[in-house]
């Protein structure tokens, strides 16, 4: 990884390029994904205004009908209106992904600050401990884990932090030993300032931004995999409608009605494609030298 | 090399040997008895006593985590608390739909993949190479079960020119081969776009060294250099990720083969889940995970082994 040479924060390197969004609309791919990501936002926050139904009210004169001027992605097997399952689904997905990632993102700092920090057995304790948990696929781990504990949106929510924490560890890391390496650090140390001034006012303002970046980036395979387990019945449960347990209806109704597998599994393709478009050309514009440190 | 390779092996056994202590002791942060949360309110004092006395809860922990790794190491996971027959076996008999399945679906994302990347790489920021671009990206983006519901309504429920479920018969390798291809084609879709993607940014940074440069100063044939020198190091970072690719898809496996109805590792462990039947996930995920980190150890020797600058602790792993 590259050293970081300029000891800025990250508001401080928004600032610097004040159109960050210009130049991300500028680009084709990335103003598509910031209209996904933009309807993806107001769909979250008004999806009472824009939902015509209450999404576990059943309308048991439609049940499975295709798209029509009632229903305009018509109904499941109990008559719920899809078309405002899909937008209360949205909220379902925020309320999985943001905590997960945020609580995986302030443990992985932890750890890694401590592990880069620090230095020593310390290190390597935290590397060893971040190596095992990172030794299981995160479906697998999902999997332990709610049989363990049972499906529900918070267990989802702990999971899915759980699996992300060895990620940002990592990274977190990384960045700290690169950071550790400056000389406006070693001067601040041999003037005589502490540890934990050193670690506030030096090295978290130079690996935020980054770690914010990738977390940004993080979101879309979150959301998937929220999907993926309520797809399951490993997450959300009845009657709360999650994108996965959409599709999980449709697919047991597969050879009577394709339309809920195709509007779920549409809104699921285009916000992921969406949000990683604008998360790319977030990272190319405002921190070029983030680009190959992750794959997808 | 040698002591790479050392150091590696024993890193290696920490994690896994970690990783075997943390799935016994996951167990302990069930809140309340883990017999009683597992078996349900409705289970007798004897089943409850049973069950505990079969995962080892009566025992303090050490002795638990001890018991589970010497026992696994062996291939023994106990038995099944219900039907009493051993867990290896649900495994083994069904363990390689599970592996035809993740090699089948690698294999048909290399195919694809690999020459799209060294296509774009070949004619870059030409037309073509755009669309590539945007094409891989869509890929990666697209969840290998929304590309198998997908692929299955599709192919199998309106074209009805594929079957549907379950894995065929084994006997009839035709027939075995028809019912992969939905499966394997949902779960390469997204490798398709990433090696793509790969090789091509891959092919390009060799493209733009040193040693090329020099290939081309001495005039020699592009397509020479092309073929020969700058594609055989282009491929290096692919096989790492190609590695690490196995493992994965082994877990990643697990929902195509619960919309395929296809018997695997997955659905045995999915079925587990359902039924709280925390031993048989238990040692379903200790076999996924052991593949997951031997598959991980193949990837960085051969890496290492291709490209003899890697040293251990500048891995390529995030």
């Amino acid at each position: 990884m590259e050293s970081v040479s300029r000891p800025s924060s990250l508001s401080a390197r928004l600032l610097d390029r004040v159109p960050v969004l210009g130049q991300i609309l500028q680009r084709p791919l990335g103003a598509l994904g910031f209209v996904i990501v933009l309807v993806f936002v107001v769909v979250t926050i008004f999806a009472p205004l824009i939902a015509p139904y209450d999404p576990a009210k059943q309308d048991f004169k439609n049940l499975l009908t295709p798209p029509s001027r009632v229903h305009i992605l018509g109904t499941d097997y109990v008559g719920r209106d899809t078309f405002s399952r899909i937008v209360y689904g949205a909220r379902v997905a925020v309320e999985a992904a943001f905590p997960a990632v945020s609580i995986a993102l302030f443990f992985g700092l932890l750890l890694g600050m401590l592990a880069g920090y620090t230095g020593g057995w310390v290190d390597g304790a935290i590397l060893i401990l971040v190596d095992s948990i990172h030794a299981f696929p995160m479906m697998i781990l999902a999997l332990v884990m709610v049989a363990l504990l049972g499906p529900s949106l918070t267990n989802v929510v702990i999971i899915i932090a759980f699996a992300m924490i060895p990620g940002y560890a990592r990274v977190t890391r990384a960045q700290v030993l690169s950071v550790k390496e400056n000389d406006f650090v070693e001067a601040e140390l041999n003037l005589g300032a502490s540890t934990a001034r050193i670690i506030v006012r030096h090295v978290l303002p130079n690996i935020l931004g980054p770690l914010v970046i990738l977390a940004a980036m993080d979101l879309p395979g979150v959301i998937t995999f929220e999907a993926a387990l309520s797809f399951l019945g490993l997450g959300v449960q009845p009657p709360t409608p999650s994108w996965g347990s959409i599709l999980s209806d449709g697919f047991r109704n597969i050879f009577i009605t394709p339309w809920p597998i195709v509007a779920s599994g549409l809104t699921l393709m285009v916000t992921t494609l969406g949000f990683t478009l604008f998360g790319e050309t977030l990272r190319d514009v405002i921190d070029p030298r983030l680009s190959g440190t992750k794959g997808i | 090399m040698f002591t790479y390779i050392l150091k590696r092996l024993g890193m290696t056994a920490l994690v896994l040997l970690l990783s075997m202590v943390l799935l016994s002791l996951l167990v302990q942060v069930v809140p309340g008895d883990a017999a009683v949360v597992m078996l349900g309110n409705r289970a007798t004092p004897e089943q409850i006593q049973k069950a505990r006395v079969l995962m080892d809860l009566d025992q303090p922990f050490y002795v638990q985590v001890g018991r589970f790794i010497w026992r696994a190491l062996r291939g023994d996971f106990g038995n099944d608390w219900y039907s009493g027959r051993p867990i290896i076996d649900y495994f083994k008999d069904v363990f390689w739909h599970t592996f035809v399945l993740a090699w089948a679906s690698l294999g048909l994302a290399v195919f694809l993949g690999v020459p799209l990347g060294v296509y774009s790489a070949s004619h870059p920021n030409s037309l073509p190479d755009r669309l590539l671009a945007v094409l891989s990206i869509s890929f990666i983006t697209l969840p290998s079960y929304v590309a198998g519901l997908f692929l299955l309504l599709l192919f199998a429920v309106r074209l009805k020119v594929l079957p549907a479920t379950g894995v065929g018969n084994p006997a009839d390798l035709w027939d075995y081969a028809r019912h992969l291809i939905l499966p394997a084609t949902a779960m390469a879709i997204p490798w398709v776009g990433y090696l793509a993607r790969l090789v091509r940014s891959s092919l390009l940074e060799v493209l733009n060294s040193n040693y090329i440069r020099v290939a081309r100063a001495f005039g020699l044939r592009n397509r020479l250099i092309f073929y020969k020198y700058a594609l055989k190091n282009a491929l290096i970072p692919t096989v790492a990720v190609l590695g690490m690719g196995i493992g994965g898809m082994m877990g990643g496996a697990m929902i195509i083969e619960a919309i395929f109805a296809r018997p695997g590792m997955g659905t045995v462990m999915l079925n587990a889940v359902s039924a709280r039947n925390y031993p048989i996930v238990r040692a379903g995920s200790f076999i996924i995970s052991l593949l997951f980190i031997l598959s991980n150890l193949a990837a960085d020797i051969s890496y290492s082994w291709l490209d003899p600058r890697i040293q251990l602790g500048q891995g390529r792993r995030r």
